[in-house]
């Protein structure tokens, strides 16, 4: 499923234009990434909630020529963690 | 930020509707769940891609009684990879 899909069907489903729609979904996005570049988390009840960590640096491994090091070093990353409902739904 | 936040500013942005614009989250949000369910991946191109994943039965311990072995069942799990334009204004270095 991709947004295209996700924009077809609810346009269909709630007699908004699709362009109406898409600008919604879009935004969405959008507003999550930027609530995570500030740092912010993002809590989406029953689904899931956004937030950043950091990761420390590490040295890594070349899995092609594994006698070369890699000094990888410390970011932020974005994890995912599942709301209630998706995580029942998902499980079995 | 939470799903009410995002309502009022889209709304105030687009001119549309609290109504209409929860409508519209919610089902996205509904729809994204839905598909996870059938096992199948979700790509939003420069957000993230979300997929199930199995995880085997392992055993674990309680922390606080050590001594117990607990059996953890398999089970699927959602997990996200975060999308090009996500990596670029969020993941950078520190």
């Amino acid at each position: 499923m991709t947004k295209r899909d996700l924009v077809v069907r609810i346009a269909n489903e709630t007699g908004l234009t699709q362009q109406n729609v898409y600008a919604i979904i879009q935004k969405s996005f959008d507003l999550i990434i930027d609530a995570l570049q500030n740092g912010d988390a993002v809590e989406l009840r029953n689904f899931g909630v956004f937030k950043v960590t950091k990761r420390h640096a590490r040295t890594g491994i070349n899995p092609n020529q594994p006698t070369q090091k890699i000094d990888i070093p410390a970011k932020k990353v974005v994890v995912f963690k599942q709301g209630k409902h998706m995580k029942e739904v998902v499980r079995k | 930020m939470t799903k009410r936040d995002l309502v009022v500013r889209i709304a105030r942005e687009t001119g549309l509707t609290q109504v209409d614009v929860g409508k519209v989250i919610q089902k996205t949000l509904d729809y994204i769940t839905e598909s996870l369910e059938r096992r199948e991946n979700v790509e939003l191109r420069d957000f993230g891609v979300f997929k199930v994943k199995h995880r085997g039965a392992r055993k674990g311990r309680n922390p606080n009684r050590p001594e117990h072995e607990v059996e953890i069942p398999a089970r699927n799990v959602v997990v996200f990879k975060s999308g090009k334009r996500m990596r670029d204004l969020v993941e950078t270095e520190l």
